[in-house]
Protein backbone atom coordinates (compact mmCIF):
# COMPACT_ATOMS: atom_id res chain seq x y z
CA UNK A 1 0.00 0.00 0.00
CA UNK A 2 2.61 2.55 1.13
CA UNK A 3 6.07 3.02 -0.35
CA UNK A 4 7.84 1.86 2.82
CA UNK A 5 5.98 -1.48 2.88
CA UNK A 6 8.25 -3.39 0.49
CA UNK A 7 10.13 -5.17 3.26
CA UNK A 8 7.90 -5.44 6.35
CA UNK A 9 10.48 -7.38 8.38
CA UNK A 10 12.84 -4.37 8.34
CA UNK A 11 10.41 -1.86 9.81
CA UNK A 12 8.65 -1.69 13.15
CA UNK A 13 6.35 0.43 15.26
CA UNK A 14 3.76 2.61 13.57
CA UNK A 15 5.21 2.13 10.10
CA UNK A 16 4.85 -1.64 10.46
CA UNK A 17 1.33 -1.25 11.79
CA UNK A 18 0.32 1.03 8.93
CA UNK A 19 1.50 -1.61 6.46
CA UNK A 20 -0.05 -4.46 8.41
CA UNK A 21 -3.45 -2.81 8.62
CA UNK A 22 -3.56 -2.09 4.89
CA UNK A 23 -2.78 -5.55 3.48
CA UNK A 24 -5.28 -6.93 0.97
CA UNK A 25 -6.49 -9.25 3.66
CA UNK A 26 -7.25 -6.37 6.01
CA UNK A 27 -9.06 -4.50 3.27
CA UNK A 28 -11.39 -7.52 3.16
CA UNK A 29 -12.43 -7.00 6.76
CA UNK A 30 -13.14 -3.32 6.08
CA UNK A 31 -15.29 -4.33 3.13
CA UNK A 32 -17.11 -6.87 5.28
CA UNK A 33 -18.08 -4.10 7.73
CA UNK A 34 -19.85 -2.51 4.77
CA UNK A 35 -21.43 -5.86 3.90
CA UNK A 36 -22.85 -6.21 7.39
CA UNK A 37 -24.21 -2.65 7.41
CA UNK A 38 -25.73 -3.15 3.97
CA UNK A 39 -27.33 -6.39 5.10
CA UNK A 40 -28.90 -4.62 8.08
CA UNK A 41 -30.06 -1.71 5.96
CA UNK A 42 -31.84 -4.00 3.51
CA UNK A 43 -33.02 -6.68 5.92
CA UNK A 44 -34.69 -4.39 8.44
CA UNK A 45 -37.31 -2.89 6.07
CA UNK A 46 -37.85 -6.19 4.24
CA UNK A 47 -38.32 -8.08 7.51
CA UNK A 48 -40.73 -5.37 8.66
CA UNK A 49 -42.70 -5.83 5.45
CA UNK A 50 -42.77 -9.62 6.00
CA UNK A 51 -43.91 -8.97 9.56
CA UNK A 52 -46.61 -6.57 8.48
CA UNK A 53 -47.87 -9.06 5.90
CA UNK A 54 -47.77 -11.88 8.44
CA UNK A 55 -49.65 -9.87 11.06
CA UNK A 56 -52.27 -8.74 8.53
CA UNK A 57 -52.74 -12.34 7.40
CA UNK A 58 -52.96 -13.63 10.97
CA UNK A 59 -55.79 -11.23 11.89
CA UNK A 60 -57.63 -11.73 8.61
CA UNK A 61 -61.31 -12.70 8.75
CA UNK A 62 -60.71 -15.16 5.93
CA UNK A 63 -59.85 -18.34 7.87
CA UNK A 64 -57.27 -20.02 5.54
CA UNK A 65 -55.29 -16.75 5.28
CA UNK A 66 -55.37 -16.40 9.04
CA UNK A 67 -54.11 -19.99 9.45
CA UNK A 68 -51.34 -19.28 6.97
CA UNK A 69 -50.24 -16.18 8.90
CA UNK A 70 -50.39 -17.94 12.24
CA UNK A 71 -48.56 -21.01 10.92
CA UNK A 72 -45.77 -18.80 9.51
CA UNK A 73 -45.36 -17.06 12.87
CA UNK A 74 -45.47 -20.26 14.91
CA UNK A 75 -43.21 -22.42 12.72
CA UNK A 76 -40.44 -19.91 12.03
CA UNK A 77 -40.35 -18.69 15.62
CA UNK A 78 -40.11 -22.28 16.83
CA UNK A 79 -37.20 -23.44 14.68
CA UNK A 80 -33.69 -22.65 16.01
CA UNK A 81 -31.97 -19.96 13.89
CA UNK A 82 -28.90 -22.04 13.21
CA UNK A 83 -30.93 -25.00 11.93
CA UNK A 84 -32.92 -22.62 9.78
CA UNK A 85 -29.76 -21.10 8.35
CA UNK A 86 -28.07 -24.43 7.69
CA UNK A 87 -30.93 -26.33 6.07
CA UNK A 88 -33.48 -23.85 4.83
CA UNK A 89 -31.05 -21.90 2.67
CA UNK A 90 -29.67 -24.98 0.91
CA UNK A 91 -33.25 -26.17 0.39
CA UNK A 92 -34.31 -22.75 -0.94
CA UNK A 93 -31.37 -22.65 -3.33
CA UNK A 94 -32.19 -26.15 -4.56
CA UNK A 95 -35.85 -25.21 -4.97
CA UNK A 96 -34.95 -22.23 -7.20
CA UNK A 97 -32.60 -24.37 -9.25
CA UNK A 98 -35.22 -27.09 -9.59
CA UNK A 99 -37.77 -24.56 -10.87
CA UNK A 100 -35.30 -23.26 -13.47
CA UNK A 101 -34.37 -26.82 -14.34
CA UNK A 102 -38.01 -27.72 -15.07
CA UNK A 103 -38.36 -24.70 -17.35
CA UNK A 104 -35.02 -24.71 -19.12
CA UNK A 105 -34.21 -28.39 -19.52
CA UNK A 106 -37.43 -30.30 -20.25
CA UNK A 107 -35.44 -32.99 -22.12
CA UNK A 108 -33.29 -33.92 -19.14
CA UNK A 109 -33.72 -37.65 -18.53
CA UNK A 110 -31.59 -38.18 -15.42
CA UNK A 111 -32.95 -37.93 -11.89
CA UNK A 112 -32.38 -34.71 -9.93
CA UNK A 113 -31.22 -36.66 -6.90
CA UNK A 114 -28.40 -39.05 -7.64
CA UNK A 115 -27.41 -40.67 -4.39
CA UNK A 116 -26.28 -37.79 -2.21
CA UNK A 117 -25.98 -35.39 -5.08
CA UNK A 118 -28.33 -32.71 -6.25
CA UNK A 119 -27.83 -32.42 -10.00
CA UNK A 120 -29.53 -30.02 -12.37
CA UNK A 121 -28.53 -29.16 -15.91
CA UNK A 122 -25.80 -26.56 -16.30
CA UNK A 123 -28.20 -23.94 -17.68
CA UNK A 124 -30.34 -24.15 -14.55
CA UNK A 125 -27.52 -23.48 -12.12
CA UNK A 126 -28.11 -20.41 -10.03
CA UNK A 127 -26.02 -18.46 -10.65
CA UNK A 128 -24.46 -20.06 -13.73
CA UNK A 129 -21.12 -21.61 -12.92
CA UNK A 130 -19.65 -19.41 -15.67
CA UNK A 131 -20.83 -16.26 -13.90
CA UNK A 132 -18.27 -13.96 -12.34
CA UNK A 133 -17.41 -14.32 -8.69
CA UNK A 134 -19.23 -11.12 -7.73
CA UNK A 135 -22.47 -12.56 -9.16
CA UNK A 136 -22.08 -15.58 -6.89
CA UNK A 137 -21.41 -13.32 -3.95
CA UNK A 138 -24.40 -11.12 -4.69
CA UNK A 139 -26.60 -14.18 -5.03
CA UNK A 140 -25.36 -15.55 -1.70
CA UNK A 141 -25.94 -12.17 -0.12
CA UNK A 142 -29.50 -12.00 -1.48
CA UNK A 143 -30.23 -15.47 -0.11
CA UNK A 144 -28.93 -14.24 3.24
CA UNK A 145 -31.17 -11.17 3.14
CA UNK A 146 -34.18 -13.33 2.27
CA UNK A 147 -33.47 -15.83 5.04
CA UNK A 148 -32.86 -13.16 7.65
CA UNK A 149 -36.06 -11.41 6.54
CA UNK A 150 -38.15 -14.56 6.83
CA UNK A 151 -36.80 -15.33 10.30
CA UNK A 152 -37.03 -11.81 11.68
CA UNK A 153 -40.26 -11.20 9.80
CA UNK A 154 -41.92 -13.93 11.85
CA UNK A 155 -40.88 -12.28 15.10
CA UNK A 156 -41.92 -8.87 13.79
CA UNK A 157 -45.28 -10.33 12.73
CA UNK A 158 -45.87 -11.51 16.27
CA UNK A 159 -44.95 -8.10 17.68
CA UNK A 160 -47.19 -6.26 15.19
CA UNK A 161 -50.04 -8.71 15.72
CA UNK A 162 -49.94 -7.92 19.43
CA UNK A 163 -49.57 -4.18 18.80
CA UNK A 164 -52.63 -4.14 16.55
CA UNK A 165 -54.67 -5.69 19.32
CA UNK A 166 -53.32 -3.22 21.87
CA UNK A 167 -54.87 -0.20 20.14
CA UNK A 168 -57.92 0.75 22.28
CA UNK A 169 -61.03 -0.83 20.82
CA UNK A 170 -63.02 2.34 21.39
CA UNK A 171 -60.92 4.03 18.69
CA UNK A 172 -62.00 1.46 16.12
CA UNK A 173 -65.64 1.65 17.18
CA UNK A 174 -65.57 5.42 16.88
CA UNK A 175 -64.12 5.14 13.40
CA UNK A 176 -66.92 2.79 12.44
CA UNK A 177 -69.50 5.17 13.93
CA UNK A 178 -68.10 7.87 11.63
CA UNK A 179 -68.91 5.57 8.74
CA UNK A 180 -65.42 4.42 7.84
CA UNK A 181 -65.14 1.12 6.03
CA UNK A 182 -63.11 -1.70 7.55
CA UNK A 183 -60.19 -0.92 5.24
CA UNK A 184 -60.28 2.78 6.10
CA UNK A 185 -60.39 1.99 9.81
CA UNK A 186 -57.37 -0.27 9.43
CA UNK A 187 -55.18 2.15 7.49
CA UNK A 188 -56.26 5.46 9.05
CA UNK A 189 -56.89 4.55 12.67
CA UNK A 190 -55.29 1.25 13.58
CA UNK A 191 -51.96 1.36 11.75
CA UNK A 192 -50.89 4.90 12.76
CA UNK A 193 -51.64 4.17 16.40
CA UNK A 194 -50.17 0.69 16.70
CA UNK A 195 -46.50 1.72 16.16
CA UNK A 196 -46.16 3.07 19.67
CA UNK A 197 -47.08 -0.36 21.02
CA UNK A 198 -44.91 -2.16 18.48
CA UNK A 199 -41.73 -0.13 18.84
CA UNK A 200 -40.35 -1.62 22.08
CA UNK A 201 -40.66 -5.11 20.60
CA UNK A 202 -39.30 -4.04 17.23
CA UNK A 203 -36.33 -2.27 18.77
CA UNK A 204 -35.50 -5.49 20.63
CA UNK A 205 -35.58 -7.34 17.32
CA UNK A 206 -33.30 -4.75 15.74
CA UNK A 207 -30.74 -5.25 18.50
CA UNK A 208 -30.91 -9.02 18.09
CA UNK A 209 -30.58 -8.66 14.32
CA UNK A 210 -27.41 -6.58 14.68
CA UNK A 211 -25.86 -9.32 16.75
CA UNK A 212 -27.11 -12.15 14.52
CA UNK A 213 -25.00 -11.09 11.53
CA UNK A 214 -22.17 -13.57 12.27
CA UNK A 215 -24.61 -16.25 11.08
CA UNK A 216 -23.76 -14.89 7.63
CA UNK A 217 -20.71 -17.11 7.36
CA UNK A 218 -22.95 -20.17 7.50
CA UNK A 219 -24.31 -18.88 4.21
CA UNK A 220 -20.85 -18.44 2.72
CA UNK A 221 -20.82 -14.64 3.11
CA UNK A 222 -17.59 -13.59 4.79
CA UNK A 223 -18.56 -11.32 7.68
CA UNK A 224 -16.55 -9.37 10.23
CA UNK A 225 -16.44 -12.15 12.82
CA UNK A 226 -15.04 -14.58 10.25
CA UNK A 227 -12.33 -12.11 9.27
CA UNK A 228 -11.52 -11.25 12.88
CA UNK A 229 -10.96 -14.93 13.61
CA UNK A 230 -8.98 -15.47 10.42
CA UNK A 231 -6.79 -12.36 10.80
CA UNK A 232 -6.31 -12.75 14.53
CA UNK A 233 -5.16 -16.38 14.42
CA UNK A 234 -1.43 -16.86 14.88
CA UNK A 235 0.60 -16.60 11.67
CA UNK A 236 3.94 -18.22 10.98
CA UNK A 237 6.61 -16.34 9.05
CA UNK A 238 6.62 -18.95 6.31
CA UNK A 239 3.23 -18.01 4.96
CA UNK A 240 3.02 -14.27 5.56
CA UNK A 241 5.21 -11.18 5.65
CA UNK A 242 3.55 -10.17 8.91
CA UNK A 243 3.99 -13.06 11.37
CA UNK A 244 2.34 -12.61 14.76
CA UNK A 245 1.11 -14.73 17.69
CA UNK A 246 -2.53 -15.26 18.56
CA UNK A 247 -4.05 -11.76 18.33
CA UNK A 248 -7.68 -12.76 18.27
CA UNK A 249 -8.32 -10.96 21.55
CA UNK A 250 -7.45 -7.59 19.93
CA UNK A 251 -9.60 -8.22 16.91
CA UNK A 252 -12.53 -9.30 19.02
CA UNK A 253 -12.01 -6.26 21.22
CA UNK A 254 -12.38 -4.11 18.12
CA UNK A 255 -15.57 -6.01 17.25
CA UNK A 256 -16.86 -5.43 20.78
CA UNK A 257 -16.34 -1.69 20.42
CA UNK A 258 -17.98 -1.74 16.99
CA UNK A 259 -21.06 -3.60 18.19
CA UNK A 260 -21.40 -1.56 21.39
CA UNK A 261 -21.10 1.72 19.50
CA UNK A 262 -23.58 0.54 16.93
CA UNK A 263 -26.18 -0.59 19.44
CA UNK A 264 -25.69 2.64 21.42
CA UNK A 265 -26.40 4.75 18.33
CA UNK A 266 -29.42 2.57 17.60
CA UNK A 267 -30.71 3.11 21.13
CA UNK A 268 -30.49 6.87 20.78
CA UNK A 269 -32.25 6.89 17.42
CA UNK A 270 -34.97 4.51 18.62
CA UNK A 271 -35.47 6.65 21.71
CA UNK A 272 -36.15 9.68 19.51
CA UNK A 273 -38.59 7.78 17.32
CA UNK A 274 -40.41 6.54 20.43
CA UNK A 275 -40.73 10.10 21.70
CA UNK A 276 -42.27 11.22 18.44
CA UNK A 277 -44.68 8.27 18.22
CA UNK A 278 -45.82 8.74 21.81
CA UNK A 279 -47.01 12.24 21.05
CA UNK A 280 -50.78 12.51 21.53
CA UNK A 281 -51.25 8.83 22.38
CA UNK A 282 -53.46 7.53 25.18
CA UNK A 283 -50.51 5.83 26.85
CA UNK A 284 -48.62 6.69 30.02
CA UNK A 285 -45.81 8.21 27.95
CA UNK A 286 -48.28 10.29 25.93
CA UNK A 287 -49.98 11.49 29.08
CA UNK A 288 -46.64 12.53 30.61
CA UNK A 289 -45.76 14.48 27.44
CA UNK A 290 -49.14 16.27 27.57
CA UNK A 291 -48.66 17.30 31.19
CA UNK A 292 -45.10 18.49 30.60
CA UNK A 293 -46.03 20.79 27.74
CA UNK B 1 -34.66 -35.95 -41.53
CA UNK B 2 -36.42 -35.41 -38.30
CA UNK B 3 -34.04 -37.69 -36.45
CA UNK B 4 -31.09 -35.87 -37.98
CA UNK B 5 -32.50 -32.58 -36.74
CA UNK B 6 -33.05 -34.03 -33.32
CA UNK B 7 -29.55 -35.41 -33.39
CA UNK B 8 -28.05 -32.03 -34.19
CA UNK B 9 -30.16 -30.44 -31.50
CA UNK B 10 -28.93 -33.01 -28.99
CA UNK B 11 -25.37 -32.44 -30.14
CA UNK B 12 -25.77 -28.69 -29.81
CA UNK B 13 -27.15 -29.16 -26.34
CA UNK B 14 -24.32 -31.37 -25.17
CA UNK B 15 -21.92 -28.83 -26.62
CA UNK B 16 -23.41 -26.04 -24.56
CA UNK B 17 -23.40 -28.27 -21.49
CA UNK B 18 -19.72 -28.96 -22.02
CA UNK B 19 -19.06 -25.25 -22.44
CA UNK B 20 -20.88 -24.34 -19.28
CA UNK B 21 -18.92 -27.06 -17.50
CA UNK B 22 -15.67 -25.45 -18.50
CA UNK B 23 -15.66 -23.23 -15.43
CA UNK B 24 -14.92 -25.38 -12.42
CA UNK B 25 -15.51 -23.88 -9.00
CA UNK B 26 -12.92 -25.09 -6.52
CA UNK B 27 -13.99 -25.13 -2.88
CA UNK B 28 -11.37 -24.80 -0.15
CA UNK B 29 -11.15 -23.79 3.50
CA UNK B 30 -8.37 -21.20 3.38
CA UNK B 31 -7.17 -21.82 6.93
CA UNK B 32 -4.78 -24.77 6.71
CA UNK B 33 -1.26 -23.78 5.69
CA UNK B 34 0.67 -25.09 3.84
CA UNK B 35 -2.23 -26.81 2.05
CA UNK B 36 -4.42 -23.75 1.66
CA UNK B 37 -4.54 -20.34 3.31
CA UNK B 38 -5.43 -16.74 2.60
CA UNK B 39 -2.27 -14.79 1.82
CA UNK B 40 -1.53 -11.16 2.71
CA UNK B 41 -3.22 -9.97 -0.46
CA UNK B 42 -6.44 -11.71 0.62
CA UNK B 43 -6.26 -14.46 -2.02
CA UNK B 44 -6.29 -18.23 -1.69
CA UNK B 45 -2.70 -19.46 -1.67
CA UNK B 46 -0.73 -22.56 -0.76
CA UNK B 47 0.13 -26.00 -2.08
CA UNK B 48 -3.40 -26.78 -3.23
CA UNK B 49 -3.83 -23.42 -4.96
CA UNK B 50 -0.68 -23.96 -6.99
CA UNK B 51 -1.49 -27.61 -7.66
CA UNK B 52 -5.12 -26.87 -8.48
CA UNK B 53 -4.24 -24.14 -10.97
CA UNK B 54 -1.79 -26.46 -12.70
CA UNK B 55 -4.36 -29.30 -12.78
CA UNK B 56 -6.93 -26.95 -14.30
CA UNK B 57 -4.47 -25.93 -17.02
CA UNK B 58 -3.78 -29.57 -17.83
CA UNK B 59 -7.48 -30.50 -17.77
CA UNK B 60 -8.19 -27.43 -19.95
CA UNK B 61 -10.79 -25.92 -17.67
CA UNK B 62 -11.03 -22.48 -16.09
CA UNK B 63 -11.01 -22.55 -12.33
CA UNK B 64 -12.51 -20.21 -9.79
CA UNK B 65 -11.55 -20.49 -6.11
CA UNK B 66 -14.17 -20.26 -3.37
CA UNK B 67 -13.68 -20.44 0.38
CA UNK B 68 -16.18 -22.24 2.57
CA UNK B 69 -16.41 -23.14 6.24
CA UNK B 70 -14.95 -26.61 6.90
CA UNK B 71 -18.12 -27.72 8.72
CA UNK B 72 -20.36 -27.30 5.69
CA UNK B 73 -17.79 -27.97 2.97
CA UNK B 74 -19.27 -31.37 1.97
CA UNK B 75 -22.99 -30.38 2.03
CA UNK B 76 -22.25 -27.41 -0.23
CA UNK B 77 -20.40 -29.65 -2.68
CA UNK B 78 -23.19 -32.20 -3.05
CA UNK B 79 -25.70 -29.37 -3.32
CA UNK B 80 -23.73 -28.00 -6.28
CA UNK B 81 -22.47 -24.67 -4.94
CA UNK B 82 -19.00 -25.59 -6.16
CA UNK B 83 -17.63 -28.54 -8.07
CA UNK B 84 -14.55 -29.79 -6.21
CA UNK B 85 -13.04 -29.75 -2.75
CA UNK B 86 -9.30 -29.19 -2.41
CA UNK B 87 -8.89 -28.62 1.29
CA UNK B 88 -6.32 -31.06 2.59
CA UNK B 89 -9.09 -33.64 2.80
CA UNK B 90 -7.86 -37.18 3.34
CA UNK B 91 -9.57 -40.00 1.52
CA UNK B 92 -11.48 -42.13 4.04
CA UNK B 93 -14.19 -44.79 3.62
CA UNK B 94 -16.68 -42.65 5.60
CA UNK B 95 -16.26 -39.68 3.27
CA UNK B 96 -16.33 -41.91 0.21
CA UNK B 97 -19.88 -42.90 1.13
CA UNK B 98 -20.94 -39.30 0.55
CA UNK B 99 -18.60 -37.88 -2.10
CA UNK B 100 -16.17 -39.22 -4.68
CA UNK B 101 -12.41 -38.67 -4.64
CA UNK B 102 -9.80 -38.45 -7.37
CA UNK B 103 -6.60 -40.39 -6.85
CA UNK B 104 -4.53 -39.04 -3.99
CA UNK B 105 -2.16 -36.15 -4.70
CA UNK B 106 -0.18 -36.51 -1.47
CA UNK B 107 1.20 -39.60 0.20
CA UNK B 108 -0.58 -40.61 3.39
CA UNK B 109 0.80 -37.82 5.56
CA UNK B 110 1.78 -38.69 9.12
CA UNK B 111 -0.20 -36.91 11.81
CA UNK B 112 1.79 -35.50 14.70
CA UNK B 113 1.14 -34.39 18.27
CA UNK B 114 1.95 -30.83 19.30
CA UNK B 115 2.44 -30.21 23.04
CA UNK B 116 3.79 -27.45 25.26
CA UNK B 117 7.59 -27.53 25.52
CA UNK B 118 8.78 -29.76 28.33
CA UNK B 119 5.77 -32.03 28.15
CA UNK B 120 7.43 -34.81 26.15
CA UNK B 121 6.64 -37.44 28.81
CA UNK B 122 2.90 -36.90 28.50
CA UNK B 123 0.66 -39.98 28.74
CA UNK B 124 -1.46 -39.58 25.62
CA UNK B 125 -4.08 -42.18 26.53
CA UNK B 126 -5.17 -40.12 29.52
CA UNK B 127 -4.63 -36.70 27.95
CA UNK B 128 -7.05 -34.09 26.62
CA UNK B 129 -6.38 -33.90 22.88
CA UNK B 130 -7.58 -31.15 20.55
CA UNK B 131 -8.48 -31.76 16.91
CA UNK B 132 -10.47 -29.97 14.23
CA UNK B 133 -14.11 -31.06 13.96
CA UNK B 134 -14.84 -33.63 11.29
CA UNK B 135 -11.21 -34.55 10.58
CA UNK B 136 -9.64 -38.00 10.49
CA UNK B 137 -7.59 -36.96 13.51
CA UNK B 138 -10.74 -36.24 15.55
CA UNK B 139 -12.09 -39.70 14.70
CA UNK B 140 -8.72 -41.22 15.59
CA UNK B 141 -8.58 -39.54 19.03
CA UNK B 142 -12.14 -40.58 19.80
CA UNK B 143 -11.20 -44.18 18.99
CA UNK B 144 -7.96 -44.29 21.00
CA UNK B 145 -9.88 -43.46 24.16
CA UNK B 146 -8.30 -40.11 25.06
CA UNK B 147 -10.54 -37.13 25.81
CA UNK B 148 -11.30 -35.31 22.57
CA UNK B 149 -12.01 -31.61 22.32
CA UNK B 150 -13.01 -30.34 18.90
CA UNK B 151 -12.51 -26.88 17.40
CA UNK B 152 -13.89 -25.33 14.23
CA UNK B 153 -10.55 -24.20 12.78
CA UNK B 154 -7.01 -25.66 12.90
CA UNK B 155 -5.66 -22.46 14.41
CA UNK B 156 -7.96 -22.77 17.42
CA UNK B 157 -6.63 -26.26 18.20
CA UNK B 158 -3.12 -24.84 18.58
CA UNK B 159 -4.43 -21.94 20.67
CA UNK B 160 -6.14 -24.49 22.94
CA UNK B 161 -2.79 -26.10 23.78
CA UNK B 162 -1.16 -22.72 24.40
CA UNK B 163 -3.85 -21.61 26.84
CA UNK B 164 -4.09 -24.97 28.60
CA UNK B 165 -7.53 -26.10 27.45
CA UNK B 166 -5.95 -29.16 25.87
CA UNK B 167 -2.71 -31.09 26.49
CA UNK B 168 -1.94 -31.85 22.86
CA UNK B 169 -3.09 -31.25 19.27
CA UNK B 170 -3.32 -34.05 16.74
CA UNK B 171 -3.14 -32.74 13.15
CA UNK B 172 -1.26 -33.25 9.89
CA UNK B 173 2.46 -33.03 10.53
CA UNK B 174 2.97 -30.64 7.60
CA UNK B 175 0.59 -28.20 9.29
CA UNK B 176 2.08 -28.48 12.78
CA UNK B 177 5.78 -28.55 11.85
CA UNK B 178 6.06 -24.83 10.84
CA UNK B 179 4.18 -23.87 14.00
CA UNK B 180 6.60 -25.83 16.21
CA UNK B 181 9.64 -24.59 14.27
CA UNK B 182 8.90 -20.93 14.79
CA UNK B 183 7.95 -20.83 18.44
CA UNK B 184 9.76 -22.03 21.55
CA UNK B 185 6.68 -22.62 23.67
CA UNK B 186 5.42 -25.64 21.71
CA UNK B 187 7.07 -28.75 20.27
CA UNK B 188 6.23 -31.93 18.36
CA UNK B 189 6.31 -35.37 19.98
CA UNK B 190 8.46 -38.02 18.30
CA UNK B 191 5.45 -40.27 17.96
CA UNK B 192 3.59 -40.06 14.61
CA UNK B 193 0.31 -41.65 13.63
CA UNK B 194 -0.28 -42.94 10.13
CA UNK B 195 -3.95 -42.27 9.42
CA UNK B 196 -5.87 -41.65 6.23
CA UNK B 197 -5.22 -42.64 2.65
CA UNK B 198 -3.57 -39.46 1.42
CA UNK B 199 -5.25 -36.27 0.33
CA UNK B 200 -7.43 -36.29 -2.77
CA UNK B 201 -9.73 -33.91 -4.58
CA UNK B 202 -13.37 -34.34 -3.58
CA UNK B 203 -16.00 -34.34 -6.33
CA UNK B 204 -19.69 -35.21 -6.53
CA UNK B 205 -20.20 -38.93 -7.01
CA UNK B 206 -22.35 -38.29 -10.07
CA UNK B 207 -19.67 -36.08 -11.64
CA UNK B 208 -17.65 -38.93 -13.16
CA UNK B 209 -16.53 -36.85 -16.14
CA UNK B 210 -14.83 -34.25 -13.96
CA UNK B 211 -13.29 -36.94 -11.77
CA UNK B 212 -11.74 -38.63 -14.84
CA UNK B 213 -10.39 -35.33 -16.13
CA UNK B 214 -8.66 -34.50 -12.87
CA UNK B 215 -7.51 -38.10 -12.34
CA UNK B 216 -5.75 -37.90 -15.69
CA UNK B 217 -4.26 -34.48 -14.84
CA UNK B 218 -2.95 -35.71 -11.47
CA UNK B 219 -1.50 -38.81 -13.13
CA UNK B 220 0.31 -36.67 -15.71
CA UNK B 221 1.77 -34.52 -12.93
CA UNK B 222 2.89 -37.64 -11.07
CA UNK B 223 4.47 -39.01 -14.25
CA UNK B 224 6.52 -35.96 -15.14
CA UNK B 225 7.62 -35.26 -11.58
CA UNK B 226 6.02 -31.82 -11.33
CA UNK B 227 3.82 -32.98 -8.44
CA UNK B 228 6.91 -34.01 -6.47
CA UNK B 229 8.43 -30.58 -7.03
CA UNK B 230 5.36 -28.97 -5.49
CA UNK B 231 5.36 -31.41 -2.56
CA UNK B 232 8.99 -30.57 -1.82
CA UNK B 233 8.44 -26.84 -2.26
CA UNK B 234 5.57 -26.75 0.25
CA UNK B 235 7.14 -29.43 2.51
CA UNK B 236 4.20 -31.81 2.41
CA UNK B 237 4.95 -35.43 3.35
CA UNK B 238 6.96 -37.80 1.22
CA UNK B 239 7.20 -37.48 -2.58
CA UNK B 240 5.73 -40.16 -4.85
Amino acid sequence: MFSWCTDPSAIDGLAWLSCYLTTGKHLSIYVSVGTVLLLLAITAPVALAFGFGGAMAARSHFAPLSWLGKAYIAIVRGVPDIAFFLFFVIALDQFFEWLRHEVKCPDWDQPIRQGNDFVVCAEAKLPLSTAAQWVHETYGFSLAVLTFSIVFGAFAANVLFGAMRAVPHAQLETAEAYGMSRRQTFWRILVPQMWVYALPGLSNLWMVLIKATPLLFLLGVEDIVYWARELGGSKTAKFTDYPHPDWRVWYFLALLVFYLAFTRVSEIVLGRIMKRLTHGQATMGGEAQRKAS
Amino acid sequence: MKSILLGTAALAMTATVAMAQDVVRMGTEGAYPPYNFINDAGEVDGFERELGDELCTRAEVTCEWVTNDWDSIIPNLVSGNYDTIMAGMSITPEREEVIGFTQNYTQPDPSAYLVLSGMEDIDLSGAVIAAQTGTIQAAFVAEMGATLVEYATPDETVAAVRNGEADAVLADKSYLAPVADESDDVMLLDQDEMIGGGVGMGVRQSDTELKEKFDAAIQSMKDDGSLNELLVKWEIGAPF
